[in-house]
């Protein structure tokens, strides 16, 4: 039952896969290759001479002890933000399926935050958490509890991690409503007449079926917070305290633009190539096995 | 096993009825059939008895006990889907034991009656295979499967057979039937199929418009219709019905007379099955053929009546091919075939 279009030559596919192939090349393969090339070589602060040093940045990285901090710190980060952003869009998406009045009304809420950018929404959790001025960290203190993200790195992650995750309840509720509206009404009623209430359905029924949905946002998520949220630690706090927060790939930004470590922070990229591309291996690899059907 | 009572059942969405008072008692172990034509109410009503559909009034009862009330699962029912509603991420012996585990049944108990049902159905190669691996023939099976197990004393069936092919679906139907008498399990089944309805039914409820219009055997309803939508949706080909009127005693058909009645001059829905039309060189009726299509066993003659103009099929028995050059044929009638209609009510006069 292969469905395939044939060409004859070759000019037509070559013109239709060009706009793919040319974004692709141009916005990936090229600053890629040039940050593979550049991770052999140290080049001065002005960046008038390189010095070839062979692998020498990614031996210095892998003994630098920061930098090994940083990894650990990505997997919590990352961990961290996509539970917190699936699971609670998964509860939000199984209650608005339910809702027969007014859904569209809840939906369109629920979808807003998605549309406001990183940065913003990093300044947004800035402001309510700022140890002086926060208002919600105004009323922390007046319930006696201390908050003060800048010196306390649990907090500051914490923090982030909520900011990161916050948009992107919407993007992954929107994902698992579609699915959940997609699951067939006739099997949940052959499951209530099984006698199965409604967690026991939700957990034996339902989950199985979005399996395909959860996996693919588990990808998107993990991909999401390992590059995207970048603005969001940047605004609220810098890496910090004590690199607390500094990602892989704040750590790049940090040490490449800021500490004009250039050779340093392409073997960085390099690096975060790498273990992106084996994480996604690893995925579909592994995880997809589990997805039902 | 159970007895069902439905008292007026009616069904509203929001302030539109759908279902305007439907009743019936439905004996213990009897196959019940609800035919009519698509939204009819016919797959509402089934669904109200399940549990799936509140009740906006009456009372549905099934073993003597209301049950209105009750959930799904406490209703002692089992049912079939159009779409079997299978669960897709489990092998056949997980879709049929889903019940039973939720029930808090014991294992062996479960892997007992599984393979039992398994064996009645013919599936016992498959239950380790997932449903996407299945015919569609195999995945009826399977939840007919997944009722059986649970030993209901109801089987609901809302149109299982309309996705298989036609030769499946008269495989099935005799299956369906057949399994349903050895289980001696009390069945109501759906469909908009007048030849299912005919087939299987021991009783059968033809609706429409929300409306139960006859219940009665199969052989009753088509006998004697007391509406003419049952006339005509009960019988293939349906039954011709054109004006007619009462004189003197006489069914009157223009200045034909067609046979006799005791009812009073007024003016009538005459009905005639194709079926009761003979050929007869002295017949009153004389039939323009327009179309004839000859089905082996007998031959279906479209036309329109001479003299008259209203459209009539008549079914001759044998191959009338030869007849397909001739343009018209003289038909005869007896009289105890003629269904006399009210033309305004459509209820049955005679």
């Amino acid at each position: 039952m292969e469905k395939r279009v044939t060409f004859k030559g070759w000019l037509l596919p070559m013109l239709l896969l060009a706009p793919q192939l040319i974004v692709s090349g141009v916005f990936f393969f090229y600053p890629a290759g040039e940050a593979v090339w550049q991770s052999l070589f140290i080049p001065d602060p002005f960046g008038l001479s390189m010095q070839y040093v062979g692998l020498g940045n990614f031996e210095y990285l892998f003994n630098d002890p920061y930098y090994r901090a940083s990894f650990v710190t990505t997997a919590v980060f990352s961990t961290l933000v996509t539970l917190v952003s699936m699971i609670p869009a998964l509860f939000l998406a199984v209650l608005a399926d339910r809702l027969v009045k007014g859904a569209g009304t809840y939906r369109t809420l629920l979808i807003w935050p998605y549309a406001v950018a990183p940065a913003v929404a990093g300044v947004l959790w800035l402001f309510m958490f700022n140890t002086r001025i926060g208002v919600v960290a105004f009323y922390l203190n007046q319930m006696g509890y201390d908050w003060n993200h800048v010196l306390n790195e649990h907090e500051a992650m914490g923090l982030v991690v909520v900011a990161s995750a916050w948009g992107r309840i919407s993007y992954n509720f929107l994902f698992y409503f579609a699915a959940l509206q997609a699951v067939p009404k006739s099997v949940i009623e052959a499951a209530a007449i099984d006698g199965a209430r409604f967690w026991r359905r939700f957990f034996t029924i339902v989950l199985p079926l979005l399996s395909p949905t959860t996996f693919f946002l588990l990808v998107v998520n993990i991909v999401y917070a390992f590059f995207e949220t970048f603005g969001v630690i940047h605004t609220i706090t810098s890496g910090g305290p004590q690199q607390a927060t500094t990602i892989l790939v704040y750590k790049v930004y940090a040490d490449g633009f800021v500490g004009q470590d250039l050779g340093s922070s392409a073997a960085q990229s390099v690096v975060l190539l790498v273990v992106v591309g084996f994480l996604t291996v690893l995925q579909f690899k592994f995880v997809e096995k589990r997805v039902h059907y | 096993m159970a007895t069902v009572e439905l008292e007026n059942i009616k069904k509203r969405f929001g302030k539109t009825e759908v279902l305007h008072g439907v009743s019936i008692d439905i004996q213990d172990g009897e196959f019940i059939v609800i035919v009519g034509p698509s939204g009819c109410g016919k797959s509402t009503l089934l669904r109200m008895v399940a549990g799936l559909e509140s009740i906006s009034e009456g009372e549905i009862r099934i073993g003597e006990a209301r049950v209105n009330e009750r959930e799904p699962m406490d209703r002692d029912i089992a049912m079939v889907f159009q779409n079997y509603a299978l669960y897709p991420h489990m092998s056949v012996r997980q879709n049929m034991g889903y019940g039973l585990k939720i029930a808090g049944m014991a294992k062996s108990e479960i892997k007992r009656r599984v393979d039992e049902a398994a064996k009645l159905l013919q599936l016992s190669d498959y239950l380790e295979r997932k449903p996407r691996e299945l015919s569609g023939g195999q995945r009826q099976r399977v939840a007919m499967g997944r009722a059986i197990v649970r030993e209901p004393s109801v089987f609901l069936f809302d149109e299982p057979l309309s996705n298989l092919d036609a030769k499946l679906r008269v495989q099935m139907r005799v299956e369906i039937r057949e399994l349903q008498r050895k289980l001696g399990v009390t069945a109501l089944y759906v469909t908009h199929d007048q030849v299912e309805a005919m087939t299987m039914a021991d009783r059968m409820i033809v609706m429409n418009g929300g409306v139960a219009e006859q219940i009665g055997t199969p052989l009753e309803v088509y006998e004697r219709p007391v509406t003419i939508f049952a006339a005509q949706f009960i019988g293939s080909p349906s039954m011709n019905v054109i004006d007619a009127e009462v004189r003197a005693g006489q069914v009157m058909l223009g200045h034909v007379t067609l046979g006799p009645t005791d009812l009073p001059d007024r003016p009538v829905s005459l009905g005639i099955r194709p079926e009761h039309l003979h050929p007869d060189d002295n017949g009153p009726l004389t039939l323009n053929v327009t179309l004839s299509e000859p089905l082996g066993a007998n031959t279906l003659l479209h036309g329109t009546l001479e003299g008259r103009g209203e459209a009539m099929t008549a079914a001759l028995p044998g191959v009338h091919m030869e007849k397909q050059a001739v343009e018209q044929v003289r038909l005869s009638v007896n009289a105890e075939d003629l269904h006399l209609f009210d033309p305004k009510t459509g209820q049955r006069l005679n």
